[in-house]
């Protein structure tokens, strides 16, 4: 932090400068003139919340595709299919049973167990070969999003949010005071809530168990040289299975978030593998932290594009891509050699 | 006298015979397979109806053509670019918007010998762009980040009404009348792909073997080197970017007047990693490999329904289909049909070598 400061003075400033602005524009109540402007605070406040959100729903899984290429460079372009069928089990499981957490358990055992079939099957046989990797699969994907079409069949799912998180809660946070002098505060779900602070919580553990633990130090360094890693006598396959596990048990789990706060269909598979690409491209392949401001950056664009230029939300998107490929070819925060 | 006159003559035989030579070289170099092919293509019309025409060997051509330009970028230039679907699209779409459509408040009529410049220029541009955008990473990146580019131009023309029309896109749109031909009937629309096809593919093999694609795989193969050696390996890539984006858009022109219409799902992200499927079963190492696969996935889209049906499965399961038969390939037979067919042929040179020397001994 120092050190940045002390190397950027003018970008910690324009940092600064946005940060206060931000939190201006959330705690103060609008002048009329912002209003007419920009609209009403509630629907900015709304499209703020949802972008985050949802960055924390790219962020589950994105993270999983990103500590995957990290480690292993193994290109796994069936990851939306995990979060699919993840979704698709989690959907099963909660209408079967009734129970919420359940779901989440399941679909991360599931998609943990074809993840390593994954691994041992098909990305050992092939270690480097890259296009190949990326070739199968795609085919895998269009096996599975048939499959899952099969048994599914084309309808849209939702997964029911349990009844402990049903409901909206008031958050301390004014949109705009009523003529009577009255303040209303502002109305939000409650499972979105939820599900941000566990992603957080997730990817903070994610950061903690790769730098401060013994085996976040051998995931590490086998990033860095996997054959010195090897030659050290750490079975490094074993790693690489769970870390695969890992990874495609984490697309599962968002696919069960998925399906509680949007839908499960066909297609959506699709959807996820482009923005977890899109969110590793513009945070930095293999980098947790990139992960997370890649997530943040694009759920947000995409929010506030969907609310202030509906018809231009996608190429809002693109642009932030194609902005960050032309001066950091690498990712906000990726280091590659 | 008579024996100047034998001299010259000798001397100009011994001069026009390497002409005469060199001119049959290229003849003799090609299999006489490749020839009874081209007299087949060219007399097929006479026996084969208007769907096959149309339908199977038009469409074949096309999709061949596009996948020709994958091809090209990844075999010689070793950058898998799934945009070359989009660029045809956008060309598409550039004949759709300043030609003539049922969209008459968007389209602007200009007459064709206009239209197809301009679109294929525009296409053209816009796969350059694509090209210089996904050149500044390498490997696994390009494929990445040109399947991002494929996926935004999809959903921009689906939620664009403006310009490309939105979901529905545009409808009736027809082939010129030129010289009295209406090239959307079967038997010259035949003929006009198989043109352009013939056309692409002479010159991805001049191409592959001038300068500028030798230079080209010298990069793929070793980028470092050939930056030292003095070659602007930036620049090469962006040109066969270029190049290849020019033969997708010739390709997508021809495949809005077959299908008569553009939507957003022409060039949707379906649509490019069949392009992508299509490359690699017919083999990446050989500009041939486009259009065999283009051909087998062309025969089981038209026929697995009724194949599926009569074997007594269900046919929506078309897709299942293909994505297992792609990974056999691709687990199996990297190079796809074409490599199959190499290493059955190496196998039977080593069997008749081997069968050879056992007599000897």
């Amino acid at each position: 932090m120092q050190r940045f400061i002390e190397r950027h003075p003018v970008w910690s400033l324009v940092i600064l400068i946005a940060a206060v602005f931000l939190l201006w524009l959330i705690l103060a109540e609008w002048p009329r003139g912002l209003v007419a402007f920009a609209g009403r605070k509630k629907v900015f406040l709304n499209a703020l919340l949802n972008g985050i959100t949802l960055g924390g729903l790219y962020f589950l899984v994105a993270s999983g595709f990103t500590l995957i290429f990290g480690l292993m460079r193994n290109v796994n372009l069936a990851h939306g299919s995990l979060y699919l069928f993840g979704g698709y089990i989690g959907y099963t499981v909660a209408t079967a049973s009734n129970s919420w957490i359940l779901s989440f358990i399941v679909a991360f055992i599931a998609m943990a167990v074809l993840g390593m079939l994954l691994q041992v099957l098909v990305f050992r046989r092939m270690e480097g070969e890259e296009l190949r990797q990326t070739l199968v699969t795609i085919g895998i994907s269009i096996v599975l999003a048939d499959i899952l079409l099969w048994i599914w069949g084309g309808d849209f799912y939702q997964i029911e949010t349990p009844d402990w998180l049903f409901g909206a809660i008031k958050l301390p946070i004014i949109t705009a005071v009523k003529s009577s002098g009255d303040a209303v505060y502002m109305k939000y779900p409650l499972v979105r809530l939820v599900i941000l602070a566990a992603s957080i919580v997730i990817g903070v553990a994610m950061w903690l168990a790769l730098n401060k633990t013994k085996i976040g130090m051998m995931i590490r360094a086998g990033v860095d040289d996997r054959d010195m890693l090897s030659a050290t006598g750490i079975r490094i396959q074993l790693v690489f299975v769970l870390v695969f596990a890992f990874g495609a048990g984490l697309a599962g789990v968002a696919g069960v978030v998925g399906g509680t706060f949007q839908s499960l269909a066909p297609g959506e598979d699709t959807r996820f593998l482009l923005a977890s690409l899109v969110v590793v491209i513009v945070g930095g392949m293999g980098s947790i932290p990139g992960a997370a401001l890649g997530a943040l950056l694009i759920g947000l664009s995409e929010q506030f594009g969907s609310v202030y230029m509906p018809t231009y939300a996608v190429v809002l998107t693109f642009l932030i891509m194609v902005l960050v490929l032309a001066f950091r070819p690498q990712g906000l925060l990726g280091s590659r050699g | 006298m008579a024996a100047i006159d034998q001299e010259t003559s000798q001397s100009s035989v011994a001069q026009t015979s390497p002409r005469r030579a060199q001119l049959p070289a290229w003849i003799e170099n090609t299999h006489p397979a490749f020839w009874l092919l081209a007299l087949f293509l060219l007399f097929l019309p006479a026996f084969a109806n208007d769907f096959f025409q149309f339908q199977i060997m038009g469409w074949t051509f096309i999709l061949g053509m596009i996948a020709l330009s994958l091809m090209f970028l990844a075999g010689y230039g070793g950058m898998v670019s799934l945009v070359q679907m989009t660029v045809a699209g956008c060309a598409g779409y550039m004949v759709a918007i300043f030609g003539t459509s049922a969209a008459d408040a968007i389209s602007l009529q200009w007459p064709w010998w206009i239209v197809v410049p301009v679109a294929l220029a525009i296409a053209t541009a816009f796969g350059t762009i694509s090209g210089a955008l996904a050149v500044r990473t390498e490997g696994i990146y390009t494929i990445m980040i040109t399947l991002a580019i494929a996926a935004a131009f999809f959903y921009f023309t689906r939620q664009n009404y403006v310009i490309f029309n939105g979901f529905s896109g545009f409808n009736q749109i027809r082939a010129p009348v030129v010289f009295g031909i209406k090239w959307n009937d079967a038997t010259p629309f035949y003929y006009l792909t198989l043109f352009f096809a013939v056309l692409s593919y002479a010159v991805v093999t001049y191409v592959s073997r001038a300068p500028f694609g030798l230079a080209l795989q010298g990069i793929r193969d070793n980028p470092r080197r050939m930056e030292a050696l003095g070659f602007n390996v930036t620049a090469h890539r962006i040109a066969a970017y270029a190049f290849a984006a020019l033969i997708a858009a010739v390709a997508g022109i021809l495949l809005t007047w077959q299908n008569g219409q553009i939507s957003p799902g022409t060039a949707g992200i379906g649509a490019v990693i069949d392009i992508l499927v299509i490359a690699v079963v017919g083999g990446l190492r050989r500009p041939i490999g486009p259009f065999i696969g283009a051909f087998i996935y062309v025969l089981l889209r038209t026929f697995a329904l009724d194949i599926l049906t009569e074997v007594g499965l269900d046919p929506k399961r078309f897709k299942l289909l293909i994505g297992f038969g792609f990974l056999a390939i691709v687990f199996f037979s990297p190079d796809g049909v074409l490599g199959l067919w190499d290493r059955w042929r190496a196998r039977q040179k080593a069997r008749s070598i081997s069968s050879a020397s056992g007599d000897s001994s």
